[in-house]
Parts: structure tokens; C-alpha cells; sequence
């Protein structure tokens, strides 16, 4: 014990020491290099805080009781634990069936965006052809025109659907593909699907940065083109196809613009969050209780059911953290 | 001469196969943007019918009436657009700056940055789609929030915000820097995808030129403006545009709300059209004014 604080001394000391000779800057420096420290850690935490605060608000929502919200004591944990809020946001919107409705539209949406994406996006890294610059240019239009702009016309579109006037001619009448999964899904095909130019942005910056050689090398040994996109290039590129494929993942879950517009009829997680305090004032007429839900009993509806559609967001996010991250650090985007 | 053919032939090989590759996009991009591109803009220009029974619809040319309709008429439009269009202005260049100094205190070593990178990416997920619109419907938070600053006795900012009034310093300025105080949480959640991108840039600056800066007595904050700033430039254009594009399409915004309820609860496409191409011209506008500002100051390394 002894030794040790006699060491510290003699290393204070020598410090001072050294402190004097360089006339007060190393003091200088650490001083504010540690304050510097201390600012960050604070600033931080706080802002780790203010992102964090309405999930963990929601979460100790979802697990209390109505009393609990008008009880003056209770901030953040509840009084009351219960798991009843659960067990009714089940019932009001059919989760398990939202939950499978949303994944499999979500995997299949993502799948065929981020497919084609990589294909445009090889094509505009690797090909040089006449006429390149424009149709470049007509993705930086998709990225920039506001889906709402066209809403109209493709609503239309596919509610009298019909190719060159041919059906029509034949049975009549115009096929309403309106309440279906196809035309949302050709949309994908064609690259149009939601912020799908931000995906064939990404992927040609990715493709355009594999050099060269790697290609010539596939050729000089005998590969055709496709053969080397296939067998070359695809597996290099599984980083930023990942991580392509979680944003679209993450971002058909929670849509609700396209939804709306092409799957009306099929019972999506953001389309139900929406609606659940109509469903829950429903419910409690059908229950005859004669009493309106209040706005705070329906506002711990939709935290509960924000939280359930979350949660398989969330433990994505954790699993492929790095998917989210990393990759697009290496694409090295530019203008 | 044969050989010259033969590479030629190599060439036309190649941009074929390109445009078999790009194929996808093009048929898409005609047969999913510009055919209902010049649909709508031909709607926007007549009054739209819908045949019931037997399927199409009819349209009435009529020129720049539903324009004139969406500026003059209507009650809301014009109001809401300038709000939206205000509102902009002020959190862009937040957002911008927020996500910039965030992705600067993230590039630096500390305990923990892992977990902290996590939390700050976590609003891409956070505030995609429906989950912001239903955000701000939870009156129930801002209640709380309401009686949580009445209970407290003190309430710092505004303490602060009385002192910074009081000394006489231009009011109007400060009025928008607690109002981005205010916000900072809208303006935390709208900046996942700005961190990551600023990130990327700043981790492909070698440390290098920060040395030899250092070396010939350059302090932190120099090296900021000469090295950081530069190096970055070209980045922070490419968020510009992002997050313009990205403030004006998210699901709550007051405008499109507006537009899809004209549409499909209202059946009055000609209007809504015309609204839509207002709002598009609005955006194309804002990206054209704020781009070309900084793209001339974008500072390109090679």
C-alpha cells in the first residue's frame, strides 16, 4: 500500500516536473484534452438519451395498467405490471397474421428490388454504351420525384389495367389488378418500387470500385459476360447486397404510402398500427360497454402496438448490425 | 485492319450486354415513370371523370384551372406549402450540421462507440414510414411532457431563452436557434443515413495529412477548415439533396397528406395532380437553389 502511493507521488512529481519545463502546456493540454473527454461523454449520452427515451417510454407504457397512466407517482415503471395491453392489440389487429402478411410481402419486395438493383447497378458500373450519362440521369429522377407525383396516374393504371390495348381487345374488358401484389411487384421489376434508385445508386458506386483486373482476368480465362457478373462480381459484392437488402427489408416493413396505394386488401402491420384506435373504439362498443376509449387508453394501444411491430426490427438491427453500417462505409459515395 | 474490327466488335458486344443489364430499369423506367409522369401532368391540365361500369376514365381538357384552383382557391394549399417549404429551411442545414458533428464525435476513439454508433443508426429504422406519422399523433407524450414542465419548478431553457431575450441580441435569430433546440429530437431522428455517409467520408481522410498538419503547427480546429471540411465537401452535397428529397416525401408531411386524401377519399385526380406537380416543382426547385449554392463550394480531390 505503502509503496504504491509513494509511487503516485514520485510520479506526480515527476510530472510537475516535466509540466515546468514545457512552461505549463503539458498540464494545458491534458486539462483540456480530459474536459474535452468529459463534454463528449455527456453530449453523447444525452443524445443517446433523447433518441432512445420514447422507445423505452413506450415499452413502460405498453406493460401498465389504464390507472397507472393517471397516477401522479408513476413516471416510467409501471405500478400496475400487466400484459393485457398485449393480449388485446393481438386480438383488435390479428398480429400474428399482420406479422406474416408483413414478412413474407417485406422478403419478397426486398428480394426483387435489391435483384434487379444489382443488375442495373452492375450495368452502369461495368458497360460503357451510347447514350450511358442519360439514362444515368433518368435514376437520379426516380431517386428525386416524390412517388406522390405519379401516385395518380398509376393508381389509375392499374386499377383499368392493360397492355397496348391487346386485353381488351379480347375479353372486353380492362383487368383491375388494383387489390393484388402483382403490379406493386412489377413496379420492383421495373426498378420503381420504393426509393429502389437509391439501391442502383449504391450498388454501381460498389460495383465501380472493384478494379478492373478482377474482371479482365475472368474474360482472358474464359468467362462470358454474364459468367463473370455471376461467379465473379455477385459474391464480391454480397456486403453492399446485404446491407441493400436490410434497408429495403426495413423499409417495405414500415411503409405505408405504397401499401395503401397497391395492397389494400392485405392485413400489413403499418396499415393496422394506423387503425387501432378505430379498431379499439369498435371493440368496446362491441363489448357494449357504453364508455368511449380514452385518448390516453388508445395512445397505450398504438405505443403497445408500435412496440410489436418493432421488436422483429429490432432484433435485426442487433443481429446485423454491421450489415446496416459498414458496407455502405466502403462504397465510397460521391457526387 | 482485322484487328481494329475485332475490337470494335468487342465494344459493341460490351454495350449490348450493358444494355441488357440496365434493360430492367429502362422498360421501368418508361412504362412506371414517364407514361404516368405525362398522365399526370396531362391530368393535372383537364378534369378527370371515372366511367363507372365499364372501366377507364375520361378527361376534360381545361387547362391551368386546377393550378389556378390550388394557388387561389383552395384555402390550405398555399399556406401549407410555404410552411413546409420554411420548415425546411431551417432543418435542413440542422440536420446537416447535427449529422456532421455526430459523425465526427463518432469517427474518434472512445469507450463504447460501438454501442453508441448502434443507437445513433437507429432512427433509420426509427423514423421510416408510419412509424413517424404515428409519432406525432401521441398527444398523450406532449400531455405528459406539458405537466412535467408545469411540475418543475425551474425550467432551464426558458430561463435561459428570458436572459438571451432580455440582452437586446436579434430576437429573430434566436427564435430559430430554440426552435431547433426545440426540435433537436425530429432533428436526431432525421439524421440516421446523413451519419453514415459523413462517416464513410471521414474515415477515408488518412490520418497522414492530420500528422503533417500537426507537425507544421496547424491547431485541431485549423485542421478542421483545412483538412476535414474540404476533404468532406463533396459529401455534403450528396446529403443535401438526400435530405431535402427525404424532408419532403416523409409520410407526415402536411402537403402530401393532403394530396392522397384529394386523391383516393376524394376521387378528384385532376386536382390532386396538379398539387402534386406544384409540390414536385417546389422540390426540384429547393434542390436546384440549395445544390447549386454548395456544389460551388464542393472542394474535389482529384
Amino acid at each position: 500500500m505503502m509503496t504504491k502511493t509513494k509511487q503516485r507521488k514520485k510520479q506526480w512529481a515527476k510530472f510537475l516536473e516535466r509540466n515546468k519545463k514545457s512552461g505549463g502546456y503539458l498540464l494545458k493540454s491534458i486539462a483540456a484534452e480530459k474536459t474535452y473527454k468529459l463534454v463528449r461523454a455527456v453530449l453523447l449520452f444525452g443524445l443517446c438519451f433523447l433518441i432512445l427515451q420514447p422507445l423505452l417510454n413506450k415499452l413502460s407504457l405498453s406493460f401498465m395498467e389504464e390507472r397507472d397512466l393517471y397516477d401522479p407517482t408513476v413516471v416510467s415503471i409501471p405500478r400496475h405490471f400487466t400484459l393485457a395491453n398485449y393480449v388485446l392489440v393481438n386480438k383488435l389487429i390479428g398480429f400474428w397474421k399482420a406479422l406474416f402478411n408483413t414478412l413474407w410481402v417485406a422478403l419478397l419486395i426486398s428480394f426483387t428490388q435489391v435483384a434487379f438493383a444489382t443488375l442495373v447497378g452492375y450495368g452502369f458500373a461495368r458497360f460503357n454504351f451510347p447514350l450511358k450519362k442519360f439514362w444515368f440521369a433518368c435514376v437520379l429522377l426516380v431517386i428525386v420525384v416524390p412517388p406522390q407525383t405519379i401516385m395518380s396516374s398509376l393508381y389509375l393504371h392499374f386499377r383499368y389495367f392493360d397492355v397496348l390495348g391487346i386485353i381488351k381487345l379480347i375479353t372486353g374488358q380492362t383487368i383491375n389488378l388494383q387489390n393484388s401484389i402483382i403490379p406493386y411487384v412489377l413496379l420492383c421489376m421495373g426498378c420503381m418500387g420504393l426509393k429502389n434508385g437509391l439501391y442502383i445508386f449504391l450498388i454501381r458506386q460498389y460495383f465501380r470500385n472493384i478494379p478492373k483486373e478482377l474482371e479482365e482476368a475472368a474474360y482472358v480465362d474464359g468467362c462470358g459476360t454474364f459468367s463473370t457478373f455471376f461467379r465473379i462480381m455477385l459474391p464480391d459484392a454480397k456486403p453492399i447486397l446485404v446491407s441493400c437488402f436490410l434497408f429495403a427489408f426495413v423499409w417495405q416493413w414500415t411503409d405505408s404510402f405504397y401499401s395503401k396505394l397497391f395492397l389494400g386488401n392485405i392485413k400489413l402491420l403499418p396499415k393496422m398500427l394506423t387503425s387501432i384506435s378505430g379498431l379499439l373504439s369498435d371493440y368496446i362498443n362491441s363489448i357494449g360497454a357504453g364508455v368511449k376509449a380514452t385518448v390516453g387508453y388508445s395512445q397505450m394501444m398504438i405505443s403497445t402496438g408500435m412496440i410489436m411491430a418493432i421488436i422483429p426490427l429490432i432484433i435485426i438491427y442487433i443481429v446485423a448490425q454491421k450489415g446496416f453500417v459498414e458496407s455502405l462505409s466502403r462504397t465510397g459515395i460521391k457526387m | 485492319m482485322e484487328k481494329k474490327k475485332k475490337r470494335s466488335d468487342l465494344k459493341t458486344q460490351k454495350a449490348i450486354s450493358g444494355y441488357l443489364f440496365i434493360l430492367p430499369f429502362i422498360i421501368g423506367f418508361l412504362s412506371f415513370m414517364v407514361s404516368p409522369l405525362i398522365e399526370s401532368l396531362r391530368m393535372s391540365l383537364s378534369n378527370v371523370k371515372i366511367v363507372a361500369g365499364s372501366g377507364g376514365f375520361i378527361m376534360e381538357f381545361i387547362g391551368i384551372d386546377n393550378f389556378k384552383r390550388a394557388f387561389f382557391v383552395d384555402p390550405e394549399f398555399n399556406r401549407m406549402l410555404v410552411d413546409e417549404i420554411r420548415k425546411m429551411a431551417v432543418d435542413v442545414p440542422a440536420i446537416l450540421i447535427f449529422s456532421f458533428i455526430i459523425a465526427i464525435l463518432l469517427n474518434q476513439n472512445f469507450k463504447g462507440r460501438g454501442f453508441v454508433r448502434a443507437i445513433f443508426f437507429l432512427p433509420v429504422i426509427l423514423s421510416s414510414g408510419v412509424l413517424v406519422g404515428l409519432e406525432y399523433n401521441n398527444s398523450l407524450l406532449s400531455g405528459m411532457q406539458e405537466v412535467i414542465k408545469k411540475s418543475s419548478a425551474v425550467d432551464l431553457t426558458e430561463v435561459l431563452k428570458q436572459i438571451l431575450l432580455s440582452s437586446g441580441f436579434g430576437e429573430r435569430t434566436l427564435k430559430v436557434v430554440f426552435d431547433i433546440i426545440n426540435h433537436v429530437y425530429d432533428i436526431a431522428i432525421a439524421s440516421g443515413i446523413q451519419i453514415i455517409v459523413f462517416l464513410s467520408g471521414l474515415q477515408t481522410i488518412s490520418s497522414s495529412m492530420y500528422e503533417a498538419a500537426k507537425i507544421e503547427g496547424c491547431t485541431v480546429w485549423e485542421s478542421f477548415w483545412k483538412i476535414t471540411l474540404p476533404m468532406v465537401s463533396p459529401l455534403i452535397l450528396v446529403n443535401l439533396i438526400y435530405t431535402i428529397i427525404d424532408f419532403f416525401i416523409k409520410s407526415d408531411s402536411k402537403v402530401m397528406d393532403k394530396i392522397s386524401t384529394t386523391m383516393i377519399s376524394k376521387m378528384d385526380y385532376g386536382f390532386a395532380s396538379a398539387m402534386a406537380w406544384v409540390y414536385f416543382g417546389a422540390v426540384i426547385l429547393m434542390i436546384a437553389v440549395f445544390g447549386g449554392i454548395v456544389s460551388r463550394l464542393v472542394f474535389y480531390d482529384d
